[in-house]
């Protein structure tokens, strides 16, 4: 008696079955590739720590909430410069946020069709000015408009508040925050034009079907729909704003001081780092402004995070943002 | 309502038609043949164009292409070919992080890595900086444009016997290749007007020079130099540098999105 013949195993196809030495050559070119990325931000984090390494040890955690900034007598506190890039960053989105998403919601919903591609193409291209031009722009054209005319004005009208008294600068945290503004309005029209397509239609017409008006049906169904996809557009508007380095530089005024006037000048993490870093000459201020950039590092990673995750979860599967950031 | 969000396109639009138009009105009077070939001048004197410049971002921005590219159009490629494995989503979760980062920060990391390591600024330090922010820009177009071929593409290419490298290079790869290029050439545009991350690497430099292993300047760093500088001369070459960067910036971000334009209008 014989066993019954086991079934024979699978034939493939001698194409399929051959390992190609081409094919594992390749494989394995790209798994470089793929692996350069992680080692390169491993890399980039571990310098990061390195170079800070002499700043963490000698300041510690106290080196967040210190205000103090004397390369002279080798003492470093980052605050104002948080603060700076805090509400630089604040501000600015207070100016860009209602204008981008008003943008967004009428170029999606209400403009005529032939103006929405190219309305959307031409805001995208602020995209594409580098920042050093918006700074350019900023110190000779912005500038001395804010102060000769906005500046005094908003100071007759809201004098009362305390954000708007004492003297007008023309570099100040203010003026910064507006350009700003200007800077990372596309990035968040861009990203919530891309949410706001990605609403169903169903959605609109489930509204419109119910009698609501067009502009109803937006308020109502489409924006809730899509409301945290907006947070993460904004959110990812504001990782730019916390790191953006020239155009803020030029403009904010460059003082380690934190003052209540918004007509003062201020400082930013970034900016502190583009003046300073090629200047320093004591190896604890050089260390210092790596732990700064390391701590700017941190938060704008933990805010792109969060904003990645808000988008992902209306557009899921679509990899809206991707594009344009 | 309707008309309020209207006029919010009219305020969104009003800066860049404000920044083109002051660009040109303070720039183009100083645009000249020298202007193009001359090297700065000391400060003080009149005169001087942005040669030096010119070639130097050329360099730069070259270089950086050389290094990021393959790296970027690899990783891209993989996370494409191999979308389900651990790796593929290690990269392109690394790669949102590193899009996120601010362009100093890579500046400093740069910094550290080359700078201080030989004790001399460097061209390819800058180079390298650069790199490092096209990367995960290439690497994410590369992917999508990839996914968008039709699979049965790449089945008729493995059905005639071809093997995988050869489908993968010879037809998906060709079909994405537009899209691919568009994408890139969008990072060479964005990492072309950079100026952070080359404060501290290529540093700038009032000379012409070929010489990649020291100090080279850079058509965003003269722009910067020359706005915050003192002089009424800088000011003028500040503004006409300024033209002449954000021309080529925009020539390259138009052609890229007009090639894509047409590609999607052919399908």
């Amino acid at each position: 008696m014989t066993e019954p013949d086991s079934p024979a195993p699978p034939r493939h196809p001698p194409a399929l079955e051959r390992k190609s030495y081409g094919d594992r050559i390749f494989k394995g070119m790209l798994t470089v590739a793929a692996v350069g990325l992680p080692v390169l931000l491993g890399f980039l984090v571990f310098e990061l720590f390195a170079g800070s390494r002499e700043a963490i040890a000698r300041f510690g955690f106290g080196f967040v909430t210190s205000s103090t900034w004397d390369p002279v007598a080798e003492q470093f506190g980052a605050w104002p410069l948080i603060f700076g890039t805090l509400m630089s960053a604040a501000l600015a989105l207070m100016i860009a946020v209602p204008l981008s998403l008003g943008v967004a919601i009428y170029l999606t919903e209400f403009a005529p069709v032939r103006l929405r591609q190219p309305a959307a193409f031409v805001i995208e291209l602020l995209a594409a000015i580098p920042s050093v031009v918006y700074g350019l722009w900023g110190i000779f054209v912005l500038i001395p408009v804010l102060k000769d005319s906005v500046f005094p004005l908003l100071q007759s009208v809201l004098g009362f508040l305390p954000f708007f008294q004492g003297p007008i600068y023309g570099p100040s945290m203010l003026s910064a925050s507006i350009i700003l503004a200007i800077m990372v309005m596309p990035y968040i029209m861009a990203v919530s034009r891309e949410v706001l397509l990605a609403v169903p239609a169903s959605q609109r017409e489930a509204a419109l079907g119910l009698g609501a008006t067009r502009w109803e049906a937006v308020v109502t169904t489409v924006v809730p729909y899509a409301r945290s996809g907006l947070i993460g557009a904004v959110i990812l508007g504001l990782g730019r704003a916390l790191g953006e380095t020239m155009a803020v530089t030029m403009l904010i005024g460059n003082r380690h001081e934190i003052a209540a006037s918004l007509f003062a000048p201020g400082y930013t993490m970034a900016a502190a780092i583009a003046n300073e870093f090629s200047e320093a000459v004591t190896d604890i201020h050089l260390s210092s402004l790596a732990y700064v950039a390391l701590l700017l590092f941190l938060i704008t990673v933990l805010i792109n995070a969060g904003a990645r995750l808000l988008i992902w979860r209306v557009s899921r599967g679509t990899t809206a943002g991707s594009r344009v950031l | 309502m309707v008309m309020v969000l209207a006029s919010t396109v009219v305020i969104a639009v009003l800066p860049l038609v404000f920044i083109l138009g002051t660009l040109i009105v303070k720039g183009a009077g100083s645009l000249s043949a020298t202007f193009f070939v001359a090297s700065s001048v000391p400060a003080g004197q009149t005169g001087g164009g942005v040669g030096h410049a010119i070639v130097g971002t050329l360099v730069i921005v070259g270089m950086a292409c050389l290094m990021g590219l393959p790296l970027g159009i690899g990783a891209g490629i993989y996370t494409a070919e191999y979308p389900g494995t651990r790796l593929a989503t290690a990269c392109r979760f690394v790669a949102d992080v590193m899009n996120g980062t601010p362009s100093i920060v890579i500046g400093v990391f740069a910094w550290a890595w080359i700078v201080a390591r030989q004790g001399h600024f460097s061209a390819y330090a800058g180079s390298v900086a650069l790199a490092i922010l096209m990367i995960p820009m290439v690497m994410r177009t590369t992917e999508e444009m990839i996914k968008l071929v039709p699979h049965s593409l790449r089945e008729a290419a493995l059905a005639l016997g071809y093997p995988r490298w050869r489908a993968t290079l010879t037809v998906v790869l060709r079909t994405a290749l537009p899209g691919i290029v568009t994408g890139t050439l969008l990072a060479v545009a964005r990492v072309a007007g950079e100026t952070a991350p080359l404060l501290f690497t290529a540093l700038g430099s009032q000379y012409f020079s070929l010489d990649v292993s020291r100090p080279m300047a850079a058509l965003p760093l003269v722009v910067f130099t020359y706005a915050t500088g003192p002089y009424q001369e800088w000011h003028r070459l500040a503004w006409a540098t300024a033209l002449v960067l954000i021309i080529v910036v925009l020539v390259l971000s138009l052609a890229a999105r007009l090639a894509t334009r047409q590609r999607y209008q052919r399908n």
